[in-house]
């Protein structure tokens, strides 16, 4: 019986101390797209432009996602040398949306937007998303400039991130004014 | 008067024969009129008639526009479903050439699928189901197991919850442990023998962050039953129940917090309290309590990772069979000679017995290497040498996940 009441006393404790934490907003939303390009580039006004991809540029996106990139265009923005974009990209069975900054041929930013996995959020924050600022891309092999720590149990969505921050830097240095296309948001 | 009277005379005649002639001319024009009118009689019939057909062809439309519409209603519901439904796997095969007159085997050791189907943005079914050892059933050497099949509800942000049965928050590989995300063919003996992975039991956990970077769990779950005579007597990895019409007259409780603060460090440490893992076959109480401490971290190529786990049981009967205290320890350096290609070596220490006066503490050394063939595919390849025990052996491995 008092192995009963104490069972009782801590499911109690349990689900107090769980559901006493107020709802938040969506789950794992961290930052809206506008919030990015406010902190990005001073401003959330930014049109979108477009870089259509070309044949050259799908062979590469195929090389860095190992598979096909959906689309015939990529969505950015831009102001001066520094554009920024927006990636979902799966790490094990959920996207994440990433938001990266490249100023010139170097990433500037990445942080994540949304994260819908459940496992290894912990890409999110700083100690790790610092860790690419300042890398670019690397000779022919189209690889990061320094490697990037991992996150145990958080291999797949460590991954992802690579991934996403490779296309950006690939992207960056094919926007070109003839490319460009403006496009209604 | 008389020129008068003569020319009004001409024109009367002038116009009669006018009046005549008028007449004459309209009977011919009726008579067109009449062909036209039949004429049209006969087009209008078949207007209408093309009419009937149209119609039809408009229906058949509608019917196959209609059709199509339903159909792509139901494709949409299945590509929704699709959506929210994951499919998934990992296995691995083994070559064990062992030392000490034992068989060598070769075995497909593991083949595991998971399902997961998102209900809504905030709640989700996990399940994995494994065959081991390619054949099951009566007199084979493998099992199907339910892994795992819970459902997570994520009450707040970055804090879910989970009902069913999961995987316990304990070691470096009890949760993760696809074979491309490990060095050697076989997981380490530590973690098998004293966490003992892969283990799961049924209930209640609690996840979230309670800081940047600082996670808890807390988990109310089913417990250990393990024999209280014979070899197996208080054996930890053999009282796993496995939630197979498990007793649940006493039950575990297991907390763990993990801290990731730091690009590529990862430090855990979790507790578990059991009231009684013999689920109260014993004479006395065996209330048991496990402590298991990690710490994983990698900078660039290189990679150490290490691990300590420990049993203290009560009562006198785990102490006559030497089993109160149970615990061991390894430690792995790895170094990534290229991005596919990496080398590990690892110590281990462990004793089951460790309440025992005699020495049964056994240590093995593992030295091997990895290749990744692409990311979720590697070939593995390992040697084990162990003191005070006789699980001596070359090994070979293929691993896969996706």
């Amino acid at each position: 019986m008092r192995r009963v009441r104490l069972r009782l006393l801590i499911f109690a404790v349990f689900f107090a101390a769980g559901f006493a934490i107020p709802p938040a907003m969506a789950r794992g939303v961290y930052l809206t797209p506008q919030e990015f390009l406010q902190q990005s580039l001073g401003s959330s006004d930014h049109v979108s432009q477009a870089l259509w991809l070309e044949e050259v540029d799908k062979l590469r996106a195929r090389e860095i996602f190992k598979r096909e990139y959906p689309g015939f265009r990529v969505r950015y923005w831009q102001e001066g040398e520094t554009t920024a974009w927006i990636f979902d990209e799966i790490g094990k069975t959920r996207s994440i949306t990433f938001g990266v900054v490249v100023e010139g041929k170097q990433i500037k930013n990445i942080r994540v937007l949304q994260f819908r996995e459940s496992r290894g959020s912990e890409i999110r924050h700083p100690f790790f998303t610092q860790q690419f600022i300042g890398l670019s891309l690397k000779g022919q092999s189209g690889g990061l400039s320094q490697s990037v720590d991992g996150i145990t149990g958080a291999t797949l969505s460590v991954r992802a991130a690579i991934r996403v921050a490779r296309f950006a830097l690939y992207l960056s240095g094919r926007t070109a004014p003839n490319q460009q296309v403006a496009m209604d948001d | 008067m008389k020129r008068s009277l003569i020319t009004m005379s001409i024109a009367g005649l002038l116009a009669l024969y006018a009046g005549f002639a008028q007449a004459a001319e309209d009977e011919v024009t009726m008579a067109e009129v009449m062909a036209l009118l039949k004429a049209q009689q006969a087009e209008i019939e078949q207007l209408k008639k093309q009419l009937v057909n149209t119609n039809q062809k408009v229906e058949a439309t509608a019917g196959a526009v209609e059709s199509v519409a339903s159909t792509a209603e139901s494709y949409a519901k299945v590509a929704d479903w699709a959506d929210k439904t994951h499919l998934g796997g990992y296995g691995e095969l083994h070559y064990n050439d062992k030392e000490n007159g034992k068989t060598d085997e070769v075995d497909n050791h593991r083949f595991v699928l998971f399902v997961e189907h998102e209900f809504s943005d905030d709640v989700r079914f996990v399940s994995e189901v494994e065959l081991e050892h390619s054949i099951a059933g009566d007199g084979q050497n493998g099992e199907v197991e339910v892994e795992q099949a819970y459902i997570e509800w994520d009450f707040a942000k970055n804090h879910s919850a989970t009902f069913g049965q999961f995987l316990l928050p304990v070691g470096i590989i009890n949760e993760t442990h696809e074979p491309d995300s490990f060095y050697g063919v076989e997981r380490n003996p530590v973690e098998k023998n004293i966490i003992p992975a892969t283990w799961w039991e049924a209930g209640v956990k609690l996840h979230g962050e309670l800081a940047a970077a600082l996670s808890y769990d807390l988990a109310i779950h089913s417990g250990l039953e393990t024999d209280i005579s014979g070899s197996k007597a208080f054996d930890i990895r053999g009282g796993r129940e496995k939630v197979s019409q498990a007793s649940a007259e006493d039950f575990a409780y297991t907390g763990r917090i993990k801290y990731t603060g730091v690009a590529g460090l990862e430090l855990a440490l979790a507790v578990q309290y059991q009231e009684d893992i013999t689920q109260g076959l014993g004479a006395d109480e065996a209330s048991a309590l496990f402590w298991e401490s990690h710490f994983a971290y990698q900078a660039g190529d290189f990679a150490l990772r290490g691990l300590y786990a420990s049993w203290d049981i009560d009562g006198d009967e785990a102490e006559s069979f030497g089993r109160d205290e149970q615990d061991g320890w390894y430690i792995e350096p790895s170094y990534r000679l290229t991005p596919k290609l990496g080398v590990f070596a690892r110590y281990s220490e462990w004793d089951v017995t460790a309440g025992s006066n005699a020495d049964t503490e056994v240590e093995q050394i593992d030295l091997g290497l990895n290749y990744w063939l692409v990311e979720n595919v590697v070939f593995k390849v390992d040697w084990a040498d162990q003191s005070n025990g006789d699980g001596d052996s070359f090994n070979l491995g293929l691993g896969w996940s996706f």
